[in-house]
């Protein structure tokens, strides 16, 4: 398997916190693996830190083998990494379809950069027109039904759903995804999952995800990265994982026998 | 905005160079200071709809006038075809300095940054004197491909104004369909995003200041040409803030509104003028909190309306 994605040594302090203590990781290409660990563990700063949001203190991050500690967010982005958001980042006074229409203007300034370039008709990538791809999102993520209905007013789910969509536009290599099930039904946990990984699936991106459902995480990932206090306890199979005892006293919480 | 609407004032355009031989000389004077005005707006329009408003789009405004006047008063240049487009130029050089400051600003703090540039050059000019300090100076008529028009010069400002407007209307209802005139929504809701997609929102906003400067160097030049005088009330706070009035008279939904805005605006400060010389601007004052209290979307969210209900 070929390594897309690898942390080298990360380190990030807040003060006298440290949110990553040597963290380092290499992550497959086309795997899915689930972020675990308690709140403050370090999992969002991981995330955040590959994504560029946050600079490490030290350490770096290599993307497809090219060093990319040291870019801003749309770089990155650009190269091919894209995030949804534990609170969904969309813009509220847009509707759904104008949402994916924004989202997929900047894949066509990314391909094309001009700042006054014409909307090309296909979207690369796609290979289909604005409006194609934009209903295509749509019903990958079924939104089909609210295409018209302005952000602001989604329930939680939905967000959820349009922000995965909005990330999934720019055609990503690697996406990470930051608790996508929370805030949503319990009942609808699997259903979310199940829809994000088709797609992810067929696309053949890799994925990232945090998670704090333990059920979720076994389901669907191959692979678990357990965090506690900044540094990764286990790094196994699912299974393995959530039988390693550091993993039940630290993460899960359960008593090991 | 739909293509119906820019049509109609496409044609209400065409028929105004058609016929503007037979207006009235105020009635050509009044319209070319509003489609000045309307171009200023319409460049603050596009920044509003990024969420940000200047406090001081005058500088831009004063500047185009203040080229196109120094060019014509110092350097014999009279060709209106020269003027015009270095008034346009200066503001969108300036811009591009004075953006790459601005454009980290949002919120109150972009806007009394703006206010502040545009008092620094109406300080500069009131210590000028060779620039005639607070009285300004006047200009004499421009020619128009070389030619002197004698008194028809102030038609031909109106035909350069109304084609001029014609342009920039559909220039900007063009640009705000490519991926970048889209962003400004984008960039006004949520800037995060905006990066996760990829963009650089301070070069988005950079951008947008460069044009709306564009569109404020222009109508400031196409007023000095129309009404033969400049001075430096031109770049005051109070000019900022009767543009920022036309712009909430308008609204943002439409590249025609801040002109019905602009017009509504003249028409007004001319009637209250006339009728209430003391007190005009407690007119102004009235017709602002009515228009926000009645129509916040602005003027154009009348004809929205209609269409709302007649569907």
């Amino acid at each position: 398997m070929t390594t897309i994605l690898e942390a080298r040594g990360l380190m990030k302090s807040f003060g006298a916190v440290t949110a990553a203590n040597d963290i380092s990781a290499s992550i497959n290409e086309h795997s899915i693996t689930g972020l675990i660990g308690t709140n403050g563990a370090g999992k969002t700063t991981f995330v955040n830190m590959v994504t560029g949001y946050l600079k490490p203190s030290s350490g770096s991050i290599h993307f497809a083998g090219r060093d990319i500690t040291p870019l801003a967010p749309r770089q990155i982005t650009r190269l091919g990494i894209a995030r949804s958001f534990q609170i969904p980042q969309l813009y509220d006074t847009l509707t759904v379809r104008e949402n994916l229409i924004v989202a997929l203007g900047m894949v066509l300034r990314n391909a094309k950069p001009t700042f006054f370039s014409r909307l090309p008709a296909q979207v690369p990538g796609h290979n289909d027109t604005l409006d194609n791809v934009a209903d295509n999102l749509m019903n990958q993520f079924n939104l089909s039904g609210y295409g018209d209905r302005v952000a602001r007013v989604l329930p939680q789910g939905l967000r959820k759903q349009l922000d995965i969509a909005m990330a999934m536009a720019g055609k990503p290599r690697v996406l990470l995804l930051d608790e996508p099930t929370s805030g949503v039904a319990a009942e609808e946990k699997f259903g979310i999952m199940d829809m994000i990984m088709n797609v992810v699936r067929a696309e053949k991106v890799t994925v990232l995800f945090v998670e704090h459902d333990m059920d979720i995480v076994s389901r669907y990932s191959d692979r678990v990265l357990a965090f506690y206090d900044g540094r990764i306890i286990a790094d196994q199979t699912p299974e393995a994982a959530l039988n390693d005892p550091e993993v039940q006293r630290y993460v899960t919480g359960k008593r090991h026998a | 905005m739909n293509n119906r609407s820019l049509t109609i004032f496409s044609a209400i355009l065409v028929a105004l160079v058609a016929l503007g031989g037979f207006l009235p000389d105020w009635a050509t004077f009044h319209i070319t200071r509003s489609l000045g005005l309307g171009l200023v707006v319409l460049g603050l329009m596009l920044m509003l709809r990024a969420g940000l408003v200047s406090f001081g789009q005058a500088l831009y405004y004063c500047l185009g006038a203040y080229t196109a006047g120094t060019l014509m008063h110092f350097y014999q240049i009279k060709e209106a075809l020269l003027l015009i487009p270095a008034g346009m130029l200066t503001a969108a050089l300036l811009a591009t300095v004075l953006g790459a400051l601005l454009a980290s600003y949002r919120g109150i703090f972009f806007g009394l940054l703006s206010l502040a540039f545009s008092m620094i050059l109406y300080g500069l000019i009131v210590k000028s004197s060779g620039l005639g300090s607070t009285d300004g100076f006047t200009l004499t008529s421009p020619t128009f491909f070389g030619q002197s028009l004698g008194e028809s010069s102030r038609y031909a400002v109106f035909i350069s104004a109304c084609v001029l407007t014609l342009i920039a209307v559909w220039a900007l209802e063009r640009y705000l369909r490519t991926p970048l005139g889209r962003l400004a929504p984008a960039i006004r809701d949520n800037e995060i995003r905006v990066e996760y997609l990829g963009q650089s929102v301070r070069n988005a906003v950079h951008i947008k200041y460069v044009i709306s400067a564009a569109l404020a160097g222009l109508g400031g030049a196409l007023t000095a040409l129309t009404v033969g005088h400049i001075d430096p009330e031109m770049a005051y706070w109070t000019t900022s803030g009767e543009l920022v009035f036309i712009l909430i008279l308008s609204g943002s939904q439409s590249v025609i509104a801040p002109f019905l805005g602009a017009l509504l605006f003249e028409s007004l400060r001319t009637y209250a003028y006339q009728e209430f010389p003391y007190v005009w601007q407690m007119v102004l004052g009235i017709a602002m909190l009515l228009v926000i209290s009645f129509l916040p979307d602005g003027i154009w969210s009348l004809f929205r309306s209609r269409k709302a209900k007649s569907a």
